[in-house]
């Protein structure tokens, strides 16, 4: 029962945050920030009483990783459940999302004065429906939860944003919709595929792993999961919806979504895609590299090319996240290892970076580079966590960008040698792009008609401070994370390798096409009529 | 007609009985409050003589009617419809001068109309019921005589003709081919003639143009737009629902998506109602006519489903029906709640601020939107994947991406109206009555709406248990 009350908890809690912000605003700050450290408690304490290392998987049985489950029938027509599953790599993730939901409370502090009770309302919702995606093993549940997300950041964007917002918006939620009702249908497809073969409707995570089916049929169903997860990430054609969408939010809408949202993209294809269609998964994995490879030195170049210091931050983020593609894909356990720390690393140091970006504009009031410069002198103590983030974005050792993305290249070298050369030029870029904006934003003259500014202090110092201590913990000693997620990783790998074997042999493949042909004609028309 | 044909029919029997009851209330002792007061009674009467009509179905009522489960579950939902546009329109019309106390008579009389259509098997049943309702519709539509309502009456009253005409042939071109008028007997042996396809061929077109599927569709803008709200509310819901209905009827005995020309005809139609629909909604400034042409699209969906012709199949659609119908007369309660006197509120303007100065009704219209748009938490969302899941149950693959390609336009439009209603508040107050019943019967509504979104396991089943 703990599993569905970590949701109903925040969800709950949003409710009497917004009434609480009707009577005083005050209130609502408070109140939702004692929510989520209540909650953040919680899980940890969690992570502390778990062992994930202790039970040892056993293939296709992804359940025996599972630190907890809870599942009853929802639309028993269907086989649709609630089912919630808790395993380490969901664990981090939620741990993940709710310190970035303090942060973002934190970030709001001066920065949202209207509206506040609703505000906070809607920053809850995004944590309690993050949470569900992390949490569902049910695809319908999955999808449900995928959809839900998006409805709290349309409003965080729509109301809260700046000049631009209503177009950001509306573009966020278009493309993300699009996506995700591609994967609607490779979700139902995958239902029907599974139920015809075996005569059990489920859409179950565990029973639909290792569903038999042709490869062309595979190939149509795992592009609906991609180009959802793809979108999420962002991967390189599908990123546009970003940059709008990080430059209009407000401070706490960018943390949520370069910290949470973008995660969310890689967990799919870690928990759901690779998993589930592991065959055509390999088929496109140099496509998807490539992409990947493209994202990272796109993304690093344009970030360079920005002026508005919120979108160069975004599209950093599009970089960070080709690395997240490129080690998924390269599917082994130092690449694999290396994604976990990325994705957790990147949201910490992004988040950290938007939120300098929302202190700076508090005291000057503007983002463009070209009016800011010689900040130091000024403001030393925000200087030199500008710095440190900036350090950490660029892939400095010690850091934990750098153990991330250097375990991602280590294993995606073993695989695709040419692009993982190709990749590591993305740390040249990256320490352009850093060290260009810190140069810009603190050396140099200050702009004469800039007046003096308070430097950081009290809250903001704190949430800096938190952010710079985990960076370096991250660096220093990656191992607790790792060793909480290995188990998972491990189980998800051997998944992979079973079925792929499975399909390899082959002797089952000329039964498969039949069944699958036999009930749908039309599930293969792509590929023409076959036999 | 024996006691137990007579239970079954009581439903039918107790709406028509209050339609006289009325005529004569409103001849002795014309009053708004009473005139609507007896209307929600007698329907709420006809509700709870379901219960033994249910008891009894399967019960054919003379050759023309059969009061099965079927039947009784879809005139259910009709009642239930009737009585929200009963309620939501004593608030309207509480704040308008004039004559109104024979809309309520008419709502019966359509009423009427489409429970006689969802019980129909029987050709001289179905036009008898179609008749009825349109007959009655031409009123409601035009009801405050003016400029525009009188317009969109005609207009409906033209298209409304030329399609009855249209079906009229149809029948007697399928009575000509196989001489007789009854679904059972045509059901039960089938031809392939070119009579039997032709007749089906014009049958259909009369039930486009009654369900607004492209290319029938051009009546459907005006008519939302010059209607009354309620008028509007009880054509996008009730007459929508009865119609499909019978369609499920007559075409799935008759092995309708089974024919390859019939079949071909309603994907045709299918995938231009989805896309055309809502490439109409997205250049749509009046919301009547955005939720018009947004009818469109959605009954194209619904078509998605019926093209695969299940048992199964039909439960769903009719779950999608029910999600249908909640939502928009959610999204038509609001305009009703926001219509100051002498106009309805149809203009996006109206909705500006809405958020921050009547939340409540914001939440409802957001909610509503979501469901059409199809997002979790909302009747729309279970239903649009129900009907996915019967769409590629059947392995069309082509128009389930169709549904998915059109509802991903149309939400641009959706979205656009909830971006305005959280704009900041306009300069200058805007009058909003607040009549104690609507806000009963919104709240009421908006509950089943996000109830069957969270918990749908329950109507569903018996949905499937009554097909």
């Amino acid at each position: 029962m703990i599993l569905p009350w970590t949701i109903l908890f925040l969800i709950i809690g949003s409710l009497f945050v917004w009434l609480a912000g009707r009577w005083r605003p005050l209130a609502a700050r408070w109140m939702s920030l004692t929510v989520l450290a209540l909650h953040l408690a919680a899980l940890l304490w969690l992570w502390t009483q778990s062992n994930p290392s202790a039970s040892s998987g056993q293939v296709l049985q992804s359940s025996s990783t599972w630190i907890m489950e809870y599942n009853v029938p929802w639309i028993p027509q269907l086989g649709i459940h609630i089912h919630l599953a808790l395993d380490g790599l969901s664990l981090i993730l939620i741990i993940l999302t709710n310190f970035l939901g303090i942060i973002a409370v934190g970030a709001s502090w001066n920065e949202i004065q209207e509206r506040v009770g609703f505000f906070h309302a809607t920053l809850l919702w995004v944590v309690a429906s993050l949470t569900g995606v992390f949490l569902a093993v049910d695809l319908f549940l999955f999808y449900f939860f995928w959809e839900l997300m998006l409805v709290p950041l349309y409003f965080l964007i729509g109301i809260w944003g700046h000049k631009r917002r209503e177009y950001a918006t509306l573009k966020f939620f278009i493309f993300t919709q699009f996506g995700g009702l591609l994967m609607l249908l490779a979700i139902l497809g995958l239902y029907f595929v599974h139920g015809r073969t075996t005569g059990i409707y489920t859409f179950e995570y565990g029973q639909l792993l290792g569903t038999v089916m042709s490869p062309r049929t595979a190939f149509w169903l795992m592009l609906g999961f991609f180009v959802a997860f793809a979108v999420k990430l962002p991967a390189f054609p599908l990123h546009t919806w970003l940059p709008d969408a990080h430059t209009e939010a407000p401070t706490a809408g960018s943390v949520d979504l370069a910290g949470l949202v973008l995660k969310v993209g890689a967990y799919g294809f870690l928990r759901f895609l690779v998993p589930l269609f592991p065959e055509a998964a390999f088929r496109i994995a140099p496509w998807a590299m490539t992409l990947g490879v493209i994202g990272i030195l796109y993304g690093a170049l344009l970030a360079f090319a920005q002026t508005n210091l919120k979108r160069l931050v975004a599209y950093t983020s599009i970089s960070h996240m080709g690395f997240v593609l490129l080690g998924i894909f390269a599917w082994n356990q130092l690449s694999l290892q290396g994604v976990v720390i990325v994705m957790v690393s990147h949201g910490i140091s992004t988040g950290g970076l938007f939120l300098l970006v929302g202190q700076l504009y508090e005291r000057t009031g503007t983002r463009d580079l070209r009016q800011l410069g010689g900040l130091w002198e000024g403001l030393p103590r925000m200087s030199r966590v500008g710095i440190v983030l900036a350090l950490a974005s660029l892939g400095l050792p010690g850091m934990g960008n750098f153990i991330g993305e250097f375990l991602v290249l280590l294993g995606a070298f073993q695989v695709y040698p040419v692009l993982a050369l190709l990749a590591t030029l993305g740390f040249v870029f990256a320490a352009v792009y850093s060290l260009w904006m810190v140069q810009r934003i603190f050396a140099g003259s200050r702009p004469t008609h800039m007046p003096k500014l308070p430097d950081i202090h009290g809250r903001e110092l704190a949430l800096m401070t938190a952010l710079v201590v985990i960076i370096f913990w991250l660096g220093v000693r990656p191992q607790p994370i790792l060793d909480t997620t290995e188990p998972a990783i491990q189980n998800l790998q051997q998944i992979v390798n079973q079925t792929y074997r499975d399909e390899e042999i082959g002797d089952r493949r000329l039964e498969i096409e039949y069944a699958d042909n036999l009930y749908s004609p039309i599930i293969n028309l792509p590929e023409g009529r076959t036999p | 007609m024996n006691p137990t044909e007579l239970t079954a029919l009581l439903p039918l029997i107790v709406v028509a009985a209050t339609a006289v009851l009325l005529m004569l209330v409103i001849a002795f002792y014309r009053h708004h409050g009473t005139a609507a007061g007896v209307t929600a009674a007698g329907l709420v009467v006809a509700m709870i003589t379901l219960w033994p009509a249910w008891n009894i179905a399967p019960q054919p009522v003379t050759a023309l009617l059969l009061v099965d489960r079927y039947a009784l579950s879809f005139i259910g939902l009709l009642l239930l419809t009737g009585l929200a546009v009963t309620l939501l329109a004593y608030g309207y019309w509480a704040q308008r001068g004039g004559q109104r106390e024979e809309f309520y008579l008419l709502l019966l009389l359509a009423t009427l109309g489409t429970a006689v259509l969802s019980a129909a098997t029987h050709f001289a049943s179905f036009f008898l019921g179609l008749e009825l309702l349109s007959v009655s519709l031409y009123g409601l539509i035009a009801y405050p005589r003016q400029a525009d309502s009188i317009q969109a009456g005609v207009k409906y009253l033209v298209l409304a003709a030329v399609s009855a005409a249209f079906m009229l042939f149809g029948m007697a071109l399928v009575y000509a081919d196989r001489g007789t008028m009854a679904l059972s007997a045509l059901a039960a042996a089938p031809s392939s003639g070119l009579l039997w396809l032709a007749g089906l061929a014009l049958l259909l077109v009369g039930i486009g143009f009654k369900l607004a599927i492209v290319p029938f569709h051009m009546w459907i803008g005006d008519v939302y737009a010059g209607a009354p709200a309620p008028a509007a509310a009880f054509v996008a819901t009730a007459s929508k629902t009865a119609v499909f209905a019978i369609l499920l009827r007559f075409f799935l005995a008759l092995h309708g998506p089974e024919m390859p020309t019939v079949a071909v005809m309603i994907t045709v139609a299918a995938i231009l109602s989805m896309l055309g629909g809502s490439l109409l909604v997205l250049v749509q400034h009046n919301v009547k006519r955005l939720l018009a042409y947004s009818s469109i699209a959605h009954i194209g969906y619904a078509l998605v489903a019926f093209l695969a012709g299940s048992t199964t199949a039909v439960a769903n659609i009719a779950f999608y029906l029910v999600a249908y119908s909640l939502t928009t007369l959610v999204a038509f309660g609001v305009l009703i709640f926001l219509s100051p006197t002498v106009r309805d509120a149809d203009a996006l303007d109206d909705y500006q601020g809405l958020f921050w100065r009547q939340p409540g009704l914001a939440v409802a219209m957001t909610a509503a939107l979501f469901s059409l748009a199809g997002i979790p938490l909302t009747a729309g969302f279970v239903g649009k994947f129900l009907l996915l899941t019967a769409g590629l149950g059947a392995a069309e693959w082509l128009l389930a991406i169709t549904l998915v390609v059109s509802s991903g336009i149309s939400l641009f439009a959706y979205l656009r109206w909830i971006v305005v209603m959280f704009r900041d508040v306009p300069e200058g107050e805007m009058v909003v009555g607040k009549p104690v019943l609507g806000t009963a019967v919104l709240i009421a509504l908006l509950l089943l709406v996000l109830w069957f979104g969270i918990y749908p396991a329950p109507l569903l089943s018996l949905l499937q248990n009554s097909f």
